[in-house]
């Protein structure tokens, strides 16, 4: 594994850490294009243990914004973190994960391969120097890192105390957009992002928010062509996510039909399932 | 004075021709037996001279030798009290030597004299009449085995009817020709309500012979759909019914006075079973539950409690189609062509997949639970189901559709099937090409979602797969949630 080292003051160093009031004195980088932290760049961060919901809206919300030509920022930790690197990777876009360890650990180590993906398109970068063990007292530190470098910055999912909190926090003080999902109000998961919504962020809708946010013109999408049996699907799927048994018993169409229609609808990334259940992507508000 | 009778070993599924040798020497009253007899073999002695004495006959007052040949061959069991009785018998000269030299005889023989069945009786059988042997003595609830095998069987319930049968004064009642099949009925799939993924996921396991991964929260009924897997599958043929029908018999599993297996079988083991248990093993070699299952269906439930071991030990089977065990007396090649049907639940606790309830599995338990299934097992599944519990409304459904007309289908497709499998149209090519691309699908992946696929033409009787067959085989592959660290 390549590392280079990027020093403050000199070039190469990326010009958005500098309005950091203590931006880190070295960055260790993993990856070869150093470019990628001077492009404009989105923050997606959010719980470890996520929901479905959680998963699923990071994971096509960094590939739309990764689509857009945007850089996915995120953490590499479990849950959101790691769907918002891979949704960026899947679109085919730009992602850089910043940990909060040295850069060669594998942490956490389930994503050892993700963390190889990533530095093949994008970069790993970590302020501490290579061997460091990971600490949760770094954690606070390495998400100023994240704030800083992005632009913009979406909570996707968190609870009353939640590190992507104190990401939000720093993207704050720096001046930069924060976008918060939001969740059911009775759930735990949402508590951080609702709560953030209430204290003035901006409640994420869609990717074309932090697009216009940005002043980023989103490409002109082609709507994608579905079949019938797929778009009567997508319809009883905005009521909510459901099983196949139970879409089969309301759409009143044979078990296969439903099942082929929603690979259908997976492939077209208008939808997701996770433990059996389907849920429909994307918002329902226009834009 | 010295006489023979004839009788077989279990080696694995095959019968060996074992001679009862029976000598009768001047010299103080003495019994001994001799070639290998195992602890039931050898208190064959005690049986046997009781039921001689229970059945009026003479016991003989000299030195008495029993040989089983040949004498490096163990023999294990009990099934020899009655040919050791009949060649003590012979050698005394009560029942005529050169009549018991044209019968093979399997038995145990109860303290008072009757003949009790023993496991084995159809290939003992088969192996009679490659031996020439035309006649075989066995119990009267072993007798529509050994007529399969087409061997005269003389059925017997005493060893008195032996003696007088072989006096020529006793003549036994035939048994009539193999009390037709199990009258066990499968259970029935019209008792499922609602359940349209699983009951689709069902049929196209048995049109297709793919293994079956059923997954969700416990009570979601992935058990019961499972147990109504056999009834949907096609009736054996006769030479794998005959197949299926000798490895019960060898296990001992055929229920008393039935002839030929002819529905394929089921078999459940729990999972605390050891792996010799589940793959076969013992001194000398027995089939283990794969076997069993052999042309039939296997049902591993909680799939994830069972031992490791146990289960990488299922990989060999899946994929030959047999399994060989190796021991220091030899080894055994059993079959074990099954369909695997195997059911867990989301995670360790098992309230995930189900709304109602909240998980509290950390996230290290649920990595270890679904890490135990390794990437080599769960890539023996083609199709992976997950059942997300059943809200109130479709638990209220009609009964769904009866085993019989699935059957029916099943079949049709299997038919075409055989014909070769059908060729993916353009469309279906593309769309499994960007599949690839999207849900990052292994080169294995791949293939099954292609083997699957062809079924689902086979069974919409389509003449090439089309790309809604496709769309549809997809949505069953291994979710990346179930593979390991996705």
């Amino acid at each position: 594994m390549t590392i280079r080292t990027l020093k403050r003051g000199r070039p190469g160093y990326p010009a958005a850490l500098a309005e950091l009031h203590d931006p880190p004195a070295v960055l260790f980088v993993r990856g070869e294009r150093i470019e990628l932290l001077e492009k404009p760049a989105v923050a997606i961060v959010g719980a470890r243990s996520c929901s479905a919901y959680g998963a699923q809206v990071a994971r096509s919300l960094a590939r739309e914004l990764a689509a857009a030509g945007l850089v996915v920022v995120s953490g590499l930790a479990r849950g959101v973190d790691g769907e918002a690197h891979r949704g960026a990777i899947e679109a085919g876009g730009t992602t850089v994960a910043v940990l909060g360890c040295g850069i060669d650990r594998d942490y956490p180590a389930r994503h050892a391969e993700l963390a190889r993906r990533i530095a093949e398109v994008g970069l790993v970068v970590a302020e501490y120097p290579p061997g460091t063990e990971p600490a949760p007292w770094r954690f606070p530190a390495r998400n100023r890192v994240i704030a800083a470098l992005a632009r913009a910055t979406v909570i996707v999912e968190a609870r009353e105390r939640s590190g992507a909190l104190i990401t939000a926090d720093f993207a704050l003080e720096l001046g930069r957009e924060v976008f918060a999902v939001p969740g059911e109000i009775c759930a735990a998961l949402s508590a951080g992002t609702n709560g953030l919504i209430r204290q003035g962020a901006a409640p994420l809708l869609g990717a074309d928010d932090v697009l216009e946010a940005l002043g980023i013109a989103g490409r002109p999408r082609p709507a994608p062509v579905l079949s019938a049996g797929a778009t009567a699907l997508l319809e009883l799927l905005r009521d909510g996510p459901a099983g196949v048994d139970e879409l089969v018993a309301r759409s009143r169409c044979a078990a296969a039909d439903v099942a082929a229609a929603l690979v259908e609808l997976e492939l077209t990334g208008l939808a997701a399932q996770a433990d059996g259940v389907h849920r429909a992507l994307g918002t329902t508000i226009a834009a | 004075m010295l006489a023979r009778a004839h009788t077989h070993a279990l080696v694995g599924l095959d019968a060996r021709t074992v001679e009862v040798e029976a000598h009768l020497q001047r010299g103080s009253p003495a019994f001994a037996i001799v070639g290998l007899p195992d602890k039931a073999c050898q208190e064959a002695k005690e049986r046997v001279r009781s039921s001689i004495k229970s059945a009026e006959l003479e016991w003989p007052r000299c030195r008495l030798t029993v040989n089983l040949a040949p004498a490096g061959l163990r023999k294990e069991g009990s099934g020899y009290d009655l040919p050791i009785a009949l060649a003590v018998l012979a050698a005394g000269r009560q029942v005529p030597p050169e009549r018991l030299g044209e019968h093979a005889a399997m038995g145990e023989l109860a303290l008072d004299g009757r003949v009790r069945p023993v496991p084995g009786a159809l290939v003992a059988a088969e192996a009679a009449r490659r031996a020439g042997l035309p006649y075989l003595f066995c119990a009267r609830e072993s007798a529509p085995e050994a007529l399969l095998a087409g061997v005269e069987a003389v059925p017997v319930r005493h060893l008195g009817e032996a003696a007088a049968y072989l006096r020529g004064s006793f003549r036994p009642e035939p048994v009539e020709a193999a009390a037709r099949a199990a009258p066990f009925r499968d259970p029935d799939l019209a008792d499922v309500r609602g359940q349209e993924r699983a009951r689709r996921a069902l049929e196209i396991a048995a049109a297709g012979g793919h293994n079956l991964l059923l997954a969700g929260p416990p009570g979601t009924g992935k058990t019961m759909l499972a147990r109504r897997l056999p009834g949907i599958l096609p009736a054996l043929t006769q030479e794998q019914a005959l197949e299926v029908t000798r490895i019960h018999s060898v296990a001992g599993i055929l229920p008393a006075g039935h002839g030929l297996v002819e529905r394929p079988p089921f078999r459940a083991p729990h999972h605390t079973a050891s792996t010799p248990a589940i793959v076969g093993g013992g001194p000398g070699p027995r089939p283990g539950e794969v076997t069993l299952a052999h042309r039939g269906v296997l049902l591993l439930d909680e799939l994830g409690e069972f031992p490791r071991p146990a289960l990488e030990a299922l990989r060999q089977p899946l994929e030959d189609g047999t399994v060989a065990v190796a021991r220091i007396m030899g080894r055994v090649l059993f079959p074990a062509r099954f369909l695997l049907v195997g059911t867990m639940n989301l995670c360790p606790c098992g309230a995930r997949g189900d709304p109602g309830v909240e998980c509290s599995c950390s996230p290290q338990r649920l990595a270890a639970y679904r890490e135990k299934l390794s990437r080599a097992l769960l890539d023996r599944f083609d199709l992976v189901v997950t059942l997300p519990r059943a809200r109130s409304v479709e638990v209220a459904g009609a009964r769904g559709e009866g085993s019989s007309g699935v059957a029916h289908r099943v079949a049709a497709a299997r038919e075409s099937l055989a014909g070769g499998p059908p060729c993916p149209t353009p469309a279906a090519s593309e769309l499994l090409a960007r599949a690839v691309d999207r849900v990052g699908l292994s080169a294995r992946g791949h293939a099954r979602v292609s083997r699957v696929a062809a079924t689902v033409a086979a069974l919409a009787g389509a003449e090439s797969v089309a790309a809604e067959h496709v769309a549809e085989a997809l949505s069953y592959r291994s979710p990346s949630e179930l593979a390991v660290a996705a």
